[in-house]
Order: C-alpha cells, then structure tokens, then sequence
C-alpha cells in the first residue's frame, strides 16, 4: 500500500473509533431508559417512579392468577424469583398468556404498592419446538420423577 | 503480497464479463433455495407448541433480518474499499446494494409487527432491538437519499462510503440490544457455539431459506449492478459494443 492508501485508512480507523466511542457514552448515559422494563426487585426497592407510566417485566407467578367472574378484570402477581408485585388488568390479554408465561405490563404504580395495567405483553423465549416434542419431554420428565420420589418415600 | 487480482475484479470491464458468468448460477439457485425452504417451512415444519402456525413467520422474518445487516456490513466494507483505493467499482456496488438492504429491512420490521401482534399482543414496541433496526432503516434511506442529492459522482460516492462506515456502528448495537438490555425480543436463537435452539426439522428449512435469500441478493446486486456499470461507462468501446449486442434483437 502506497503512504497516501495508508493516511486514508489510519483516517477511516480514527473516524470509526470515534464514531464508536460518541456512541457508546450515549448508550452509557442512557442506559437506563433503554432497559424495556423494571423488574419486580427494582419496583419493591422503589427503584420505579410512582404515579407516571411505566413497564414492570417477569414471569406470572404460578397460581397467582384471579379471574373477576362478571368482566375481563384480572389480577396476577408478577415475580422475578426474588421478589413479586400485584398486576391489575382488565382488558384482552395476549394469546401467550398463561401462569408462568413471561410478560411486560404497562401501566401505573399506585400507592397501595399495586400496579394497575393498561396493556399487558407476551414475552416468549428464542427456543421452539413442536407440540409432540413438548408432550415427549414432559413424559420423559414425570418418568424420571417417579422413581426419585420413591427414593425419597424409602429414606 | 500480491494484489492483482484485486484491480482485476476493480476493472469494471472484467467484472461485467465474470458477473455475466455468475449469474445464472445465482438465480438458479436462490429460486430452488428459496422455493424449497419457503415451501418447507411454511407448509411442512411442524408448528410451535406455544405459538402454533404464527411461528412459522420466522422463515420470513429471520432471514430477511440477517440479510439486511449483512448488506450493511457490506455497505460499509466496500465504503472503505472505496475511500482508501478510490475504486469506482466498489462505489457502484455500495449504491446498488443499498435500496436491496432498505427493502430487506422494512420486510424484517413489516413480518415482525405482523409476528407481534398475535404473539406479544402490539404491533411496535420502542424496545432496544425494534429501535435500533428503525435506525438501520433510516440509515439505508439516509445512504440512498444522499447519493441522489449530490451531482457530482466522485464527491456523492465519498459522502455515502463516510455515511456507510460511521453508520455500521449501529450494526454491533442491533446484534447485542438483546443482551445488554431487557428487551421484550427474545435472543437469538442460533449462534456459533451453541446449537440452535429448535429441532433439526425447524431449523433446516430455515437455513436454506437464509441461503435462498443470500443468494437472491447475489443475483439482484449482480444485475443490478451490470445495468449501471453500462449506464457510467457508456462511451467506452466495450459497454458501448455491449449495449449494441443487447439491443440488437429489440430493434
């Protein structure tokens, strides 16, 4: 490469880095309204804004769900394994939803520590499979169980 | 090291008869590829056992997401080729695979709020990954727009190859949103050290439709790419005998 080849490339590496380095102070500063959602621990340790819209994101803790029997009114707890918050709703809820299921809720945080959702989203993870592998997987599961739970009932 | 073959493929005269070559191959096989993986997973893959048929978008959307970044990342390698050897080659395919790449995003982002809807329950949502491929988006227009508002060819071709290498930034961004943030878009699910995260019978048709899709861009740059090589160097005595072999049977 020719000295005039060089100087534009040493050009272009120093307009890159530089480019880089703008964005990631910018992503830096930003960080936290970048992050899709709260988790519960954020909102217990009062992390989250009261009052305002926000996002809260986890997983549906299981058996947590209520049904109003008269309106689509539901009530579930949303947990991220250490903590869990109370989610009111009333409206459609996403096909995806189910106990367990993880999801984003937007809506606001009330003083009585609950909040109360406008929309509620359906998170799904990046593993598919089809539905006979699903059920294959659940008898290989309940197979290896019984002889665990066996084990312990002899001890 | 030697470099002649890089001036040869620089040469837009030796580039025009070699693409000529390539390109039946590449049509060739991105209609089998294509056909065969769209047909597969669209009809034959079982579906998910969560999402049931909706899933099967992902043979639409996956590719067309890995192409346009890859088309970017392309963007910019022939920018710098361009601003460091001055090839007028490399300018010529940077504004020939621009509006492919413009297109393959908006098919990504139209096929991914047409997948979150029944499966997130919103069409948009202003999480880090759905941004920032907006931003790869306005990119790509950005490129295209600033290559027509400028006359003259050497100082549109610098302004595009600055605007291509500054912007693969955004490219990195668009792959880790997933991990550095919570975002509502699940991670990837193939990697390089990991194996895919569905059955062989998910992910093979989606593989050759991925291939398909890489190698009807091939075809697509290559044409597109032949027509305005003629276009510029309309005057010189091969383009001109050329276009005159072309249009011998038309007129």
């Amino acid at each position: 490469m020719t000295l005039t080849r060089k100087k534009r490339m040493l050009w272009i590496l120093s307009l890159l880095c530089s480019a880089s380095i703008a964005t990631a102070f910018a992503l830096a500063a930003l960080q936290e309204n970048i992050n899709l959602f709260y988790t519960p621990t954020q909102i217990v340790a009062g992390e989250a804004p009261m009052g305002t819209r926000i996002r809260a994101g986890g997983l549906v803790e299981e058996g947590s769900l209520n049904r109003a029997q008269d309106s689509l009114e539901v009530r579930f707890g949303v947990t991220d394994g250490a903590r869990s918050i109370i989610v009111r709703y009333q409206g459609i809820l996403p096909d995806l939803f189910r106990e367990g299921q993880g999801i984003v809720v937007l809506g606001k945080l009330e003083n009585d520590g609950k909040l109360y959702a406008d929309q509620v989203l359906a998170k799904h993870d990046e593993n598919y499979m089809p539905p006979e592998t699903l059920h294959a997987l659940k008898q290989a599961k309940t197979i290896r169980q019984i002889p665990s739970s066996k084990q312990e009932s002899t001890e | 090291m030697n470099w002649t073959w890089f001036y040869k493929w620089g040469s837009p005269k030796w580039f025009y008869s070699m693409s000529g070559k390539f390109l039946p191959w590449l049509v060739t096989a991105s209609v089998l590829l294509l056909g065969i993986g769209l047909i597969w997973g669209l009809a034959f893959a079982p579906p998910d056992y969560q999402q049931g048929n909706s899933f099967r978008i992902i043979y639409i959307h996956v590719p067309a997401a890995l192409l346009a970044q890859s088309i970017y990342i392309m963007l910019a390698g022939t920018g710098i080729i361009g601003l460091i050897w001055k090839i007028k080659l490399a300018d010529v395919a940077l504004r020939q695979a621009a509006p492919i790449g413009a297109w393959m995003t908006v098919i990504a982002l139209t096929s991914g709020a047409i997948w979150g809807k029944p499966t997130w329950g919103a069409y948009w949502v202003w999480d880090a990954r759905l941004t920032s491929m907006l931003i790869l988006l306005f990119l790509y227009l950005g490129i295209i727009a600033l290559g027509q508002a400028i006359t003259n060819r050497d100082s549109a071709a610098r302004g595009c190859a600055l605007l291509a290498v500054v912007g693969v930034v955004n490219i990195p961004i668009i792959k880790y949103s997933v991990e550095w943030w919570n975002t509502l878009h699940q991670p990837a699910s193939f990697s390089y050290s990991h194996q895919p995260a569905m059955p062989t019978q998910m992910w093979l048709p989606l593989l050759i439709a991925v291939l398909g899709f890489y190698c009807f861009f091939g075809a697509v740059l290559f044409a597109r790419m032949r027509l305005e090589l003629l276009r510029r160097e309309s005057g010189s005595r091969w383009a001109d005998a050329e276009i005159a072999r072309l249009l011998k049977d038309r007129i």
